[in-house]
């Protein structure tokens, strides 16, 4: 009696746990939806409140890159009919002196910027003068307040006055007058960004056409929103990224309620016969199936979105609103609970779960009460439902996809193959298991009644089946493209600091530089064999989009990690530029062709010499002669260098002696290796996130498949007592169950590992290329896929041995006797 | 004002003296050197279809008061603001607008030797007798000329005006009464009569002033009369020209600012000016950084309306700061 109240007990065990992984499983797939959104709507809304608390009421904006442009192109457009205020700004990203944070300082006419933004100063009028005054600076209210900012410059400190905090402005930011800017930074003349009013009544797209018309190149006009449409692109590829995990978190939800439902239905199956009989339509069976589902996709999509909330406010106090990926450095936003995203949310767990549950509610339906009473009949069940030609087709439709272009920048196609061959696979998979155990010969008995059980009930089998192919290949793809990448970034750092020592005044923002002189110093120091120098500035080839790169570097025995061929010059062509795979991708320029790059207000031709390999710009980077920079722009300035010692000399000397030069200590200086490490760490650090979101849907979907096994165990009592009659033993039993549990998990595997490789591809070649626009070489962990792969099987085999040693614990007789 | 600035003042601006002679054309144009200069315009004006208008015309020169070795362009050694308004009792309200601009790039500036002031569209200039002020606002536009023939009327002592106790606080002033003027007001015919006032000074408001009640009048027998009082802190009266007070009778509160007004007020115990209408408050803020009432009024003697022009009064929302 106890053993019956125990077996009892682990029967509704399993079936609690197995409701409760799914609810969890969609719980996490909306959790992780719901926080990637909340996150992402605080940036993109902290993002446009910055632009918006100083450009309120622009309506147009011109933007010069960092370069900028001359001020006389202020007094051009200030006079030009039809713009009524005409605010100009000189902004950079500024490197904070002593800790390597940067904030971004920006010049404003205050005086202008009030009648763009009334609301500014609207607070203390008396700030707008106070600003006017030498030196002077306002800290946005984020900012913890100091009495002085001391800016680099150059390779100078610059001591700037805060007189105060502006509470109307937002973001990482410091406000001063634009005189005080373009002397303190070094760039006096220049601009680069004005903020235009029109006159009421104006046509802002015929004024926006004019003014384009009277901008040099290189130099954009832009209306306000997509000047915030475009802060909010930097993000996206990255926040599809993370959408697509939680689809998959979502994707394994759903299978669980498909599992735990089918198993249901299999269980109840003479109750919803019996309830038929009874006079119940087959769409009250069919309804009653999917409204438990229902209510166990609401259960999760509410709990997710609870989740889904801490998750989000956990993960922008700890990591800031990009989860570590730096693309919005230094914003702190604020977290709106939104209920109609949260209700949307909710509604895409049930109807998840409601999908999950559609095959077993249909089967239910199907069923003639007369033949699911007999005994046995749950053996029968998706029998009818194995076909080849629909998993055929949607593994068709997957290739088909794939040379598809990415929609709006993001690769739909992409995710749609791969959804194509998750289900495709997972169709085919009643059809490979035929085949595969109708092949494999036996010699014992225990693995000859297991393989008569897999061929003999190819449905439930399905079930497992169906669930490790899912988890398994999907968790089989993230590894191999997450190796593969990481191989990658290995490899192309090796290629990109070939010198032993490096040093960079980039690293502290916009505004330091090195002058020539100084170049030259570093040049004569004695242990220094070679030096590279490097001027680094952002341009931009087309307003919708963000800046790219551009480096100028000494020499022209440039080496790259390229990628393809390389262009043999002929006489008269036009210098040399290095594109990255990211120009090349988004404004289509190929080896040979020849592209326009703004300089100084002109457009110069270049030759493209080749295509390189750049995992740290991703939105592109150009390298140029800076011979031919610097002759093209009179920009003398470097930012970083590249040096090669003498033999003899060490890494510590050279640092040593550049530290003594004026402004060395403003100098980042680091050995390749260093740089190699930091490199690699920042790239672990940005996948942690990843790694443990796919790590905890991956376990839930294990843990799913174990508690199936073990129900589909419990449930074959009476088969055990019929053996334990025939004369087989526990231990026979035992080994039975778990040949059919290891066999099913060889297969889940053998299948898995397949489709995971096929699907690792499609990720490495066209959704990583398509939203990042960087290639990577395949690189696959055999080692750690290999103990993934034991691992499953352990666990499958292990769980059915232990399942079955419960299931046979009690005597045969009553075994047989029990009904239920 | 802090004593810090004041000695700051004293030392880098020219202080008013009574030594001073006034000479024109020179004295028309503007003044650099002094801390700072305003050009006024007032007037009432009457459409084709004999409605009345008033309209406020300032134009102000400001230097700061800060040595500032920056080579920068946009170095702000003189900040040029303006502010207009249009008076029209059918729209009830005052509406108005304002420039502010540093003297950069030629996109604001003034020049010595005869009135000429802008800044970006917004000009007040001076030529042989005639003022030419061109103002385009966010919702008025004014287009007038003003005839002036009669010679300027000195201020004060000879133009002198002190405008309290210490050394230097006080102005070179000098008006222009009874102007007559034609031009178009939103784009119609206008004529009236308007008052223009420029003066120039490095100490306007005496250490605890906190602003003043200002009146010009055209009155209908072709005179002219101006009055103004400096006030404390406490609304007691810092410094008033020998014979001048000015009564409230009438406070108005505006509902956009919560300030009250003395908007109707009985001057040197003789005339009653009463507005145009009770709502010419003025917000300035994204200019001078003030908000004060600057209105057309009517000047009553008993029952008889005696003349018309503007009366001002600042410092009544936030004490005034030059």
């Amino acid at each position: 009696m106890l053993r019956i109240f125990i077996a009892l007990n682990k029967r509704i065990f399993f079936q609690k746990t197995r409701i409760l992984l799914s609810v969890v499983a969609i719980a996490l797939g909306v959790a992780l939806g719901y926080a990637v959104h909340l996150i992402n709507r605080a940036a993109v809304n902290e993002l446009a409140a910055g632009v918006r608390s100083l450009s309120g009421e622009a309506d147009l904006e011109v933007r010069g890159g960092r370069a900028g442009f001359p001020e006389a192109i202020y007094a051009q457009l200030a006079r030009l009919p039809g713009v009524a205020v005409a605010s100009p700004v000189l902004e950079a990203e500024a490197g904070i002196a002593g800790g390597g944070k940067t904030i971004r300082l920006i010049g404003i006419d205050p005086l202008r910027a009030a009648l763009i933004q009334p609301a500014l100063f609207a607070e203390d009028p008396g700030q707008r003068v106070e600003l006017l005054k030498p030196d002077v600076v306002f800290l946005s209210s984020g900012v913890t307040e100091t009495k002085t900012l001391k800016i680099i410059s150059g390779l100078e400190i610059v001591e700037l006055q805060v007189a105060g905090t502006l509470a109307s402005l937002r973001g990482n930011t410091v406000l001063t007058d634009i005189s005080t800017a373009q002397w303190r930074l070094g760039r006096l003349g220049e601009l680069n960004r004005i903020d235009l009013r029109l006159e009421p009544g104006a046509d802002r797209e015929a004024m926006r056409a004019k003014i384009a018309a009277l901008l040099p190149p290189g130099v954009y006009v832009a209306t306000l929103d997509a000047v915030e449409e475009s802060g909010a692109n930097l993000s996206r590829a990255y926040r599809v990224n993370m959408n697509v995990l939680a689809l998959v978190a979502l994707f394994t939800g759903g299978f669980l309620v498909f599992s735990a439902q089918a198993l249901e239905v299999a269980r109840r199956r003479r109750e919803h016969a019996l309830l038929r009989v009874l006079g119940l339509q087959r769409r009250g069976v069919a309804q009653l199936v999917l409204v438990e589902a229902a209510v166990l996709g609401a259960l999760g999509g509410l709990l997710g979105i609870a989740l889904g909330y801490g998750l989000a406010a956990g993960a922008v106090h700890v990591a800031g609103a990009d989860l570590g990926a730096g693309m919005f450095r230094g914003m702190t936003p604020e977290l709106q609970f939104s209920s109609a995203a949260g209700l949307a949310y909710v509604l895409a767990g049930v109807a998840v779960a409601v999908a999950g549950a559609l095959p077993p509610a249909l089967d239910a339906a199907r069923t003639a009460p007369a033949q699911a009473l007999k005994a046995g009949d749950e053996q029968q069940m998706f029998a009818r439902t194995v076909k080849v030609w629909p998993g055929l087709l949607l593994m068709g439709l997957a290739l088909l996809l794939l040379p598809l272009k990415p929609l709006n920048g993001i690769p739909v196609a992409g995710y749609l193959s791969i959804a194509c061959l998750l289900l495709g696979g997972i169709f085919l998979m009643p059809w490979i298991s035929g085949f595969a155990f109708k092949k494999l010969k036996a010699k014992s008995i225990p693995s000859t009644l297991a393989l008569a059980q897999l061929r003999g009930a190819p449905g439930q089998a399905m079930v497992s089946l169906a669930a490790i192919v899912a988890s398994f290949s999907l968790m089989a793809a993230m590894a191999i493209m997450v190796a593969s990448f990481r191989s990658s970034v290995d490899d192309w750092l090796g290629a990109v600091l070939p010198a032993e020592l490096y040093f960079r005044t980039t690293q502290s923002g916009e505004t330091s530089w090195i002058d020539p002189e100084l170049e030259a110093r570093i040049r004569a120091i004695p242990q220094i064999e070679r030096v590279v120098f490097l001027r680094s500035g952002r341009i931009s080839l087309d307003a919708a989009r963000p800046a790219v790169a551009l480096l100028a570097r000494d020499g022209n025995a440039i080496r790259f990690p390229s990628v393809g061929r390389e262009y043999v010059r002929k006489e008269g062509d036009p210098p040399k530029a290095w594109i990255s795979e990211a120009v090349a991708d988004l404004y289509g320029f190929g080896v040979g062709s020849i592209m326009e790059i703004p300089i100084s207000g002109k457009n110069h031709p270049f030759m493209v010499q080749a295509i390189w390999r750049d995992y740290a710009r991703q939105h592109g980077a150009i390298v140029i002669e800076r011979e031919v920079y610097s002759a093209l722009s009179g920009d003398r300035r470097a930012n970083d260098a590249a040096m090669w010692l003498k033999p003899g000399a060490t890494a510590d000397e050279v640092t040593a002696t550049l530290r003594t030069l004026p402004g060395g200590q403003l100098l980042d200086i680091t050995g390749a290796g260093e740089i190699r490490r930091i490199s690699l760490a920042i790239f672990d650090r940005s996948f942690a996130v990843t790694y443990a979101l796919e790590a905890v849907a991956v376990l839930v979907g294990l843990f799913g498949l174990s508690s199936s096994v073990g129900a589909l165990v419990l449930s074959r009592r009476r088969e055990f007592g019929m053996l334990r009659h025939l004369g087989m033993r526990r231990g026979q039993i035992g080994a039975m169950l778990a040949a059919e549990g290891g066999l099913l998990a060889v297969l889940g595997v053998a299948v898995g590992l397949a489709l995971g490789g096929a699907i690792s591809l499609v990720l490495i070649h066209v959704v990583n290329r398509q939203s990042f626009n960087w290639s990577m070489d395949l690189h696959v962990p055999f080692g750690l896929l290999a103990g993934l792969s034991f691992a499953l099987v352990l666990l499958s085999a292990g769980t059915a041995w232990l399942s079955g040693r419960e299931a046979t614990g009690i005597g045969p007789v009553r075994a047989v006797k029990e009904d239920w | 004002m802090k004593r810090r600035d004041f000695v700051l003042a004293g030392l880098a601006f020219p202080l008013v003296t009574p030594e001073y002679k006034l000479s024109f054309p020179r004295d028309h144009g503007a003044h650099p050197a002094y801390r700072q200069e305003w050009w006024y315009v007032t007037g009432w004006l009457k459409t084709e279809r004999g409605e009345d208008l008033g309209f406020q015309i300032t134009f102000f020169r400001a230097k700061l008061n800060q040595k500032n070795s920056n080579p920068s362009t946009f170095t702000p050694h003189q900040i040029i603001l303006a502010h207009a308004a249009l008076s029209d009792p059918k729209h009830g309200r005052l509406r108005h607008d304002e420039r502010a601009a540093r003297t950069a790039l030629d996109l604001a500036g003034t020049r010595e030797g005869n009135t000429n002031v802008w800044v970006d569209d917004w000009v007040l200039d001076l030529e042989k007798d005639f003022y030419r002020a061109r103002i385009r606002a966010r919702d008025f536009s004014l287009e007038l000329q003003f005839d002036a023939k009669d010679k300027p009327l000195l201020q004060g002592e000879a133009g002198f005006s002190r405008k309290g106790n210490g050394p230097g606080e006080a102005s070179y002033y000098y008006s222009r009464p009874q102007l007559m003027v034609r031009g178009t007001a939103n784009g119609r015919p206008v004529t009236g009569t308007a008052w223009l006032d420029h003066e120039w000074s490095s100490q306007y408001m005496a250490a605890g002033a906190a602003g003043w009640d200002w009146c010009g009048l055209n009155m209908n027998d072709g005179s002219s009369l101006m009055a103004f009082r400096m006030r404390d802190k406490d609304g007691g009266v810092a410094f008033a020209p020998q014979g001048v007070s000015f009564e409230p009778m009438r406070m108005w509160k505006s509902p956009r600012t919560g300030t009250a007004y003395p908007v109707a007020m009985k001057l040197n115990n003789d005339l009653r000016l009463e507005p145009l209408m009770d709502d010419q408050e003025l917000d300035a803020r994204a200019s001078t950084g003030t908000i004060y009432w600057e209105g057309a009024v009517t000047a009553f003697r008993g029952q008889a309306a005696v003349g018309k022009g503007y009366l001002e009064l600042t410092g009544y929302w936030k004490p005034m700061k030059l």
